[in-house]
């Protein structure tokens, strides 16, 4: 009695087919048994209806060709003809093949892998837990870590001789700084632009376009050039130090550096954080230069304002004071920036992946805080009245 | 006839040129894998092993000369015609690649998602076939490659380049970093594998038991040119880097012992 295999025996596509003769069953299996045909195989024996004989033949000699998933499911039917009580009388294959069997058979006994649901209301249950646990640790470790570099930036202040690397420093302040001079100049500029365009837009319908230079002066100095500037730099900066010091510890670079007996934080953290305290309150006074320049080019341009027009109307709409709030933040905004990206590098595990995941979460922390800390800014200012 | 058989080539390499920069690797190389051989490569550093291994398995584009593997030119395809080159080989890279995203399973099972339409039972049951084989436990399944050992990660990158049941198998340095029980293991495996399903192994490999143990022939790259023999050819070979290779300490321990 053959099975619904319509392929003929001279195929080279692997066949199988079943005989009762008297108490024995005979499975007789020939063609190529091999991966490609392995689903069809695996359904071909998954309809084998098991009878009732006592006893099991396994006839594998007209087998062409086998590989490791076809001999798999030969070596799986017999352990099921086996486990279904049967006696397997004989299980033959060409020569060729029993060292290929044999593996399979003694030192393959290990049920199917278990593959892990990831989808699903417990999958995501279990997300949610493990990642308010990350959180909380997150937290702690960054305490710890603001802790330590409190300590430590006391002892670079006042022994600076004993712990502070200067050439590391300036070799960040021209990175982070004056490397950063094109990108932020520019955008500041653009900044300007757009500012004076949507506000003489707006100024306009009341006759008061020159008031557009009020808003462009009290906008971008107290607000807009250190915010826009701290962007920047927390992408530019702030990722490029969580990806230099990640790599470093993926390299067990970090790990070298203990064993020499070096302080990590002051060849890594500390000028990497310091440089940044100094350039950004630069940076973002550059902005804000460059933010008047475009709003002076689009007054210019858009209203008609002449330039010294526009410097007499700037200088009666700021203060001082006005400048001296935006420029106040830049150094808070360095701190947050250049801890979260060295936090967050040293954070890495040993694999590159860790990297790029920790680097995405180092701009996005650092943004998120600078953001945060600009609006406490604003309604510490505007409780004392500044 | 039977001996004609056994001599088919599966890789064909002819006046094979790679340079980088003025720097000469390999110069003109000629180099034939014959079906069902394990062939070593060795060299010393910097002797163009990997860059050899990359350009037959169409990774690296050569300056000059013709790689053939199956008769196909081996460069990665836009689209991958059925039966492609890239369906009848296997590489175990030297680090494991196993994506990082997935377990050791799902790593697995990728060659067998691609190529085939085995139910997911079926492949469950290969995949712990194929673990079992390498030697590897069964919670390793669940891993993920950044939990796993070096040793481990090796193991699993073997598992995955044989899951579909490939024709050749290129492994690059397979044993290093394994201790020398389980790369004892290791070359019982491969030549197992070897001897059942006549698979053709391309091994590059400095582990002078292993090739000891499990190469027909050794190709050796020194001076930009390759030579290929069996162990013994090669120790009578006067160049002295072959020399000092095979007949060094080390070479004597583990071949004479």
């Amino acid at each position: 009695m053959s099975i619904q295999d319509a392929d003929s025996p001279s195929d080279s596509r692997a066949w199988l087919r079943t005989e009762r003769t008297g108490r024995v069953l005979r499975l007789i299996a020939g063609g190529a048994w091999i991966v490609r045909d392995a689903a069809r195989l695996d359904k071909l024996l998954g309809d084998l209806r098991p009878d009732d004989a006592p006893e099991a033949v396994i006839d594998g000699s007209a087998v062409t060709q086998l590989d490791s998933s076809g001999g798999w499911l030969l070596v799986r039917t017999k352990r099921a003809l086996e486990k279904a009580g049967k006696r397997v009388s004989s299980f033959t294959l060409p020569e060729v093949y029993s060292p290929l069997i044999d593996t399979i058979e003694k030192e393959h006994t290990a049920p199917p892998v278990v593959m892990e649901r990831r989808h699903g209301l417990m999958p995501l249950l279990e997300r949610i837990g493990r990642s308010t646990v990350e959180t909380g640790r997150q937290g702690y470790r960054m305490l710890g870590y603001l802790g330590r570099f409190t300590i430590e930036f006391m002892e670079a202040m006042l022994l600076p001789r004993s712990n502070l690397r200067i050439a590391a420093l300036i070799h960040q302040v021209e990175e982070v700084g004056i490397n950063a001079l094109p990108i932020v100049g520019l955008l500041g500029f653009l900044i300007g632009i757009v500012m004076a365009y949507q506000g003489a837009d707006q100024l306009r319908r009341f006759g008061a376009e020159i008031f557009t230079i009020n808003l462009l002066g009290v906008g971008i100095l107290r607000e807009l050039g250190g915010l826009v500037t701290a962007i920047i730099i927390a992408g530019r900066s702030g990722s490029a130090f969580t990806a230099q010091i990640g790599t470093m510890r993926v390299n067990e670079e970090i790990d070298a550096l203990q064993t020499i007996g070096i302080n990590t934080f002051d060849v890594l953290v500390l000028p990497r954080v310091l440089g940044l305290l100094i350039a950004l309150p630069f940076l973002t006074f550059y902005a804000d230069v460059m933010a008047m320049i475009g709003g002076a080019v689009m007054c210019y341009f858009d209203l008609g304002i002449t330039i010294p027009a526009f410097m007499r109307q700037l200088h009666e709409a700021v203060s001082m004071n006005t400048f001296l709030v935006g420029i106040i933040k830049a150094p808070v905004f360095a701190i947050v920036i250049g801890l979260v990206g060295c936090f967050e590098g040293l954070q890495v595990e040993r694999n590159a992946a860790s990297v790029g995941k920790l680097t995405t979460r180092s701009v996005v922390e650092s943004v998120f805080l600078v953001i945060v800390l600009d609006a406490g800014f604003s309604i510490l200012f505007s409780i004392l009245k500044i | 006839m039977a001996g004609k058989n056994e001599k088919e080539v599966v890789i064909k390499v002819r006046g094979l040129v790679n340079q980088f920069g003025s720097d000469v690797i390999h110069d003109h190389l000629d180099l034939d894998v014959y079906r069902g051989e394990v062939l070593g490569v060795v060299g010393g550093s910097g002797a163009g092993k990997s860059v050899l291994l990359r350009t037959i398995i169409g990774l690296n584009k050569a300056r000059e000369g013709t790689v053939e593997v199956f008769g196909e030119d081996p460069t990665p395809h836009r689209e991958r015609p059925e039966n492609s080159v890239q369906t009848r080989w296997g590489v175990l890279f030297q680090e494991g690649a196993l994506f990082s995203s997935q377990t050791v399973a799902e790593n697995i099972q990728v060659p067998l998602r691609e190529y085939t339409k085995m139910s997911q039972e079926l492949m469950n049951e290969v995949t712990s076939m194929k673990l079992s084989m390498v030697g590897l436990p069964e919670d390793a399944a669940r891993k993920f490659p950044s939990e796993l050992s070096g040793g481990m990660k090796k193991r699993a990158g073997l598992a995955r380049a044989l899951a579909a049941d490939p024709e050749i198998v290129f492994l690059d340095e397979p044993t290093a970093g394994l201790d020398p029980i389980s790369a004892n293991q290791f070359d019982e495996l491969v030549k197992d594998l070897q001897k059942s399903l006549n698979l053709t192994v391309f091994m590059v490999t400095h582990d002078l038991d292993t090739l000891k143990a499990t190469t027909d022939r050794i190709a050796v790259l020194v001076n930009r040119k390759i030579k290929v023999g069996t162990i013994e050819e090669l120790r009578k070979d006067p160049d002295p880097w072959i020399q000092e290779y095979f007949s060094g300490a080390r070479g004597r321990a583990a071949l004479d012992g």
